[in-house]
């Protein structure tokens, strides 16, 4: 069995823009937060306007952080040595409807599967950073 | 109305593959790109004092057709900001089809830029905030559709593996490919090391370096040329979203390249039973599965079926990649794209290292990128000129 679990320090980080930089403070409080539109359209990754509606009256709101496994693939090379192999890059398919990339942790990866329930936890990577990992719920 | 085509009114003349390696020592990525444009021009038997439209560019040191247009004499020339890939090959025709140019090089090539092989070639590792620190690069991101196919669908890893194992046993014939002399069978491909799952090594392009060219003229002055002109009957990019960025969703974009490969087919006037060789870009074995899917050559799902029983194999009903394509022949980062159209051309004018010889050889459809780019770039290529 192989034990998965977030990466070590010296990865490459996000560095968050204006438009992203919500998304990124909710994160280091424990929040998954995303942008909703006035029309409740759920946008992710960040943009100026719903791609769905148009509006521009977007709010970052918070998330249930519940989902399940959308696509899966197991990464044994890694993109570079900064990351330990092995590592389960992930799509979730959110409870709301929108989609996420992340990693699976904190299971056995024998028993990482497509359509599998997940909820997000957050991993302290750097003063400025927490990063959104994804475990079986 | 009748609505004319002004990829109708160009046609490829010239083609030319520079050396092409792991690493090719001596080189330099200018050194590469200036031999792809004279070799190609050479090729149309043409000269640089007949050239008037430039696409030149790549990776590492090759800046764009201004330095190219200067190198071959600073006349006044048409020049096309796109890459040398099928974007840059329609943009020419569409150029010389209105009358802004008569003949175009387009050149790109790369060596250097990749060196260090302790992680993945830059040009595979998106820096983006929502991937980066997910450990992605490009071979995750099309597991991330081949993996959602094979859940849907229940394609099997034997599926991906015959498409590899029949695109690197093309490049095990052709002494042109970095690869030359590496057979692989579908064993091989599933035996070897599991990089990014569903893909093992074998299942996966190489980054290589090397450079090509290509040399397009009107078709009225290609007929005069005494040499076979190949005729572009119908293309369209197509790009639904922000690569390498938002996540690769198969229920978004799995069907990258139907929209535009339709237009495509009307252009040509034709269906997917008047081509009869694919140049497909095989960076990962299961885009030619997909592919064979989105432009309909087999329904939903039935691609992985479909590529079996040696179908996409050369002596096969739907040769694909003939001349090893990015698995084993090459892929420098740019080239690689139109060198897809290369093979293609190779094959039309009866001049193929592996020519198809068993079937008619008389329309090619030729792609680039594909899914997990979330775009999807194709053109048909022929020996006849296209129905009026
Ligand atoms: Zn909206």
């Amino acid at each position: 069995m192989t034990w998965l679990a977030a990466q070590p320090q010296g990865i490459p980080l996000p560095k968050p823009s204006e438009l992203s930089a919500p998304h990124w403070e909710a994160a280091k409080n424990g929040e998954l937060r995303v942008q909703r539109c006035e029309n409740g359209h759920y946008v992710f990754i960040p943009l100026p306007a719903c791609n769905y509606c148009w509006s521009t009256k977007l709010e970052w709101v918070k998330t249930s952080g519940k989902g399940t496994l959308y696509s899966m693939s197991i990464v044994y090379r890694p993109q570079t040595p900064a990351f330990q192999i092995p590592y389960v890059v992930g799509i979730m398919e959110m409870e709301e409807g929108w989609f996420i990339m992340s990693n699976v942790i904190n299971a056995e990866l024998e028993n990482v599967k497509i359509g599998m329930p997940l909820k997000v936890t957050f991993t302290k990577m750097s003063d400025d950073i927490a990063l959104p990992y994804f475990e079986p719920a | 109305m009748t609505k004319v085509n002004p990829l109708h009114g160009a046609a490829i003349v010239g083609v030319y593959n520079t050396k092409q390696g792991r690493l090719l020592e001596g080189e330099t990525s200018q050194s590469l790109v200036l031999e792809a444009t004279l070799g190609a021009i050479k090729d149309a038997g043409l000269t640089p004092k007949d050239i008037d439209g430039v696409i030149s560019g790549g990776w590492g040191g090759v800046s764009g057709p201004g330095d190219m247009i200067r190198q071959l004499g600073s006349r006044p020339s048409w020049f096309g900001s796109g890459g040398a890939d099928i974007n840059g090959v329609m943009n020419a025709a569409m150029a010389i089809g209105m009358g802004l140019c008569e003949t175009v090089v387009i050149s790109s090539a790369q060596a250097g830029a990749y060196r260090d092989h302790s992680g993945t070639a830059p040009w595979v590792r998106p820096t983006n905030e929502f991937v980066e620190c997910w450990g992605l690069f490009t071979a995750a991101e099309f597991a991330l559709l081949a993996k959602r196919h094979m859940y849907k669908y229940g394609t099997k890893p034997e599926a991906l593996a015959e498409v590899a194992s029949a695109i690197r046993m093309n490049g095990s014939k052709n002494p042109g490919a970095v690869y030359y002399g590496r057979e692989a069978t579908p064993e091989d491909v599933l035996n070897s090391r599991m990089v990014a799952d569903p893909f093992h090594l074998l299942d996966i392009c190489t980054t290589t370096e090397g450079g090509a060219g290509m040399v397009l003229t009107s078709v009225e002055k290609a007929r005069e040329m005494g040499i076979k002109p190949v005729y572009i009957l119908g293309a369209a990019v197509e790009q639904q979203g922000a690569a390498y960025k938002e996540p690769p969703v198969w229920d978004k974009f799995g069907w990258s390249g139907r929209w535009g490969g339709k237009k495509m087919f009307e252009q040509a006037k034709m269906t997917t039973k008047d081509i009869d060789i694919c140049e497909f870009y095989d960076n990962f074995s299961f885009d030619v599965i997909r592919l064979l899917e989105v432009y309909g050559f087999c329904g939903e799902g039935e691609g992985g079926d479909f590529v079996m029983g040696g179908r996409v194999r050369i002596d096969g009903e739907l040769p694909v990649t003939t001349d090893g394509g990015l698995m084993s022949f090459s892929h420098p980062a740019m080239p690689q794209a139109m060198q897809r159209v290369i093979s293609g051309v190779l094959q039309l004018q009866g001049r193929a290292v592996n020519q198809v010889k068993h079937k008619r050889v008389q329309n090619i459809l030729t792609e680039n990128y594909g899914g997990g780019a979330l775009f999807t770039n194709q053109m048909i290529i022929s020996n006849q000129p296209a129905q009026q």
